[in-house]
């Protein structure tokens, strides 16, 4: 049976981890290749980087990062943040990553997501939506957000995802701008609605603060998968350990891994 | 020299990795000179089926079948699996290799495709690809068309139905998920194809 996936993230500046670094027996916390490593050991179904500097400078770092990380990942590996390009995605992928998340650079040109999925495949492309929800009209409602969720678009969300899957996204990353960093759970309607509108996978990512928020996202929210980025911070001390809960839940999940 | 054909179907450096890391001497090639002295030949591949066309049109084809001639061990991984098909419904006009009869079929519209995530094997008879794998165990899969159940068909996967998950015949293989990317499961089979 497919399988409902756990995909640990990590949030990387200037080369170092700088969320989730809680982590038993590491020798460095702040290394994105020993935490990826640690997380893939652990049960993580795929491991995603995300380049929150993202500035020029930082560049030659995080592929330095990636591909120390890429070394000792052999579960699919997601890298994003700071990829404008065609060239800065190949960058990426010679680095050893197996997918690119683009966000702000697809929106301003969507070719960006047809033309890497032309010579990388689709399955690579990964398009990043960051949507918040707009004042009650008629129905709810999302806008996507560019720039790190700072930048309104006046965009639809489910207008977006629509146009992204018909130029080539492979997957998206769905984050809910009201739930991030919340705790109270992830946007099962957003959440719902982008499944509704696409035939790729969904990542749900915002607002997790326990297991329990997992199992309803699978079950409602009917996410194909969904991003652990800050489990450390609600008590569970491994993807085992949510893999565990959600098992007892009925969620099917890869186990053992 | 384990030869990984290079028909620019994506990006090759997991599988290059993979076997890296198992230890063994490996190259990633374009050139049907390098594929025909390989004591090995793996053909991985990513995206459409129609890119196997740039494997006719570069002299790869041609190599790579003269190396099957010579029992050269020979594995196929996602589209490069489908391509030891006769065909795909993804690109009628393009020919694959043939030494698994059928067409490569897209998924049914009950299920949503691509087919992407961690699915399961069920392991099917004696397999040299699959030693040391058990019924039930997990890997990666990312596809949107599906391989038919043959003769050759060692490991089966359900999803919209069963499809070949993996294919073997002598000294060649095939799989549809990606055994570099398919955590210590997949390593197992990348290594038994690298010690035959």
């Amino acid at each position: 049976m497919l399988t409902k996936r756990i995909i640990a993230c990590l949030d990387v500046d200037a080369g170092r981890v700088v969320k989730g670094v809680r982590f038993l027996d590491l020798r460095d916390a702040g290394d994105p290749a020993e935490l990826a490593a640690a997380h893939s050991r652990a049960g993580a179904d795929e491991i995603v980087l995300l380049d929150i500097s993202a500035t020029h400078q930082n560049r030659a770092t995080l592929l330095d990062a990636v591909r120390r990380a890429a070394r000792e990942l052999f579960v699919p590996f997601t890298v994003g943040g700071g990829i404008r390009s065609l060239e800065d995605a190949a960058a990426v992928f010679d680095a050893g990553a197996d997918k690119i998340s683009i966000n702000s650079a697809a929106l301003a040109d969507p070719t960006l997501i047809t033309r890497i999925g032309e010579r990388y495949g689709s399955q690579a492309v990964i398009v990043a939506v960051d949507a918040k929800r707009l004042p009650d009209g008629n129905g709810a409602r999302w806008e996507v957000r560019s720039a790190g969720g700072r930048k309104p678009t006046g965009r639809d969300a489910l207008e977006w995802v629509r146009e992204a899957e018909s130029r080539g996204a492979g997957e998206f990353l769905l984050t809910s701008m009201d739930r991030d960093g919340t705790g109270i759970g992830f946007d099962c309607e957003l959440t719902a609605a982008v499944v509704g509108a696409t035939s790729i996978p969904v990542i749900a990512s915002g607002g997790a603060g326990g297991a329990q928020h997992f199992v309803t996202v699978f079950r409602e929210g009917r996410a194909d998968a969904a991003l652990a980025a800050s489990i450390f911070h609600f008590g569970l001390n491994s993807v085992a350990e949510l893999k565990q809960e959600l098992r007892a839940a009925g969620i099917p999940v890869r186990w053992p891994c | 020299m384990i030869a990984i054909v290079d028909y620019r179907a994506g990006n090759l450096v997991s599988v290059k990795k993979a076997v890296d890391r198992l230890g063994f001497p490996c190259a990633i090639t374009s050139d049907p000179a390098v594929v025909e002295r390989a004591e090995k030949v793996i053909v991985p591949g990513v995206g459409h089926f129609a890119v196997t066309s740039t494997l006719d049109e570069t002299g790869l084809r041609a190599a790579i079948a003269g190396a099957i001639e010579r029992q050269t061990p020979f594995f196929g991984i996602c589209v490069g699996m489908q391509w030891m098909f006769d065909s795909s419904e993804e690109a009628p006009g393009a020919c694959g290799l043939g030494v698994f009869p059928g067409q490569c079929t897209h998924f049914p519209p009950e299920v949503k495709a691509p087919h992407v995530g961690w699915n399961q094997l069920e392991v099917e008879g004696e397999s040299s690809l699959l030693r040391g794998v058990a019924s039930g165990a997990f890997v990666y899969f990312t596809h949107s068309y599906r391989a038919p159940l043959v003769a050759g068909t060692v490991a089966r996967c359900d999803y919209g139905g069963a499809f070949s998950a993996a294919v073997e015949r002598g000294h060649l293989f095939g799989a549809q998920f990606h055994p570099e990317k398919s955590g210590d499961v997949g390593l197992t089979i990348l290594g038994n194809f690298c010690r035959l």
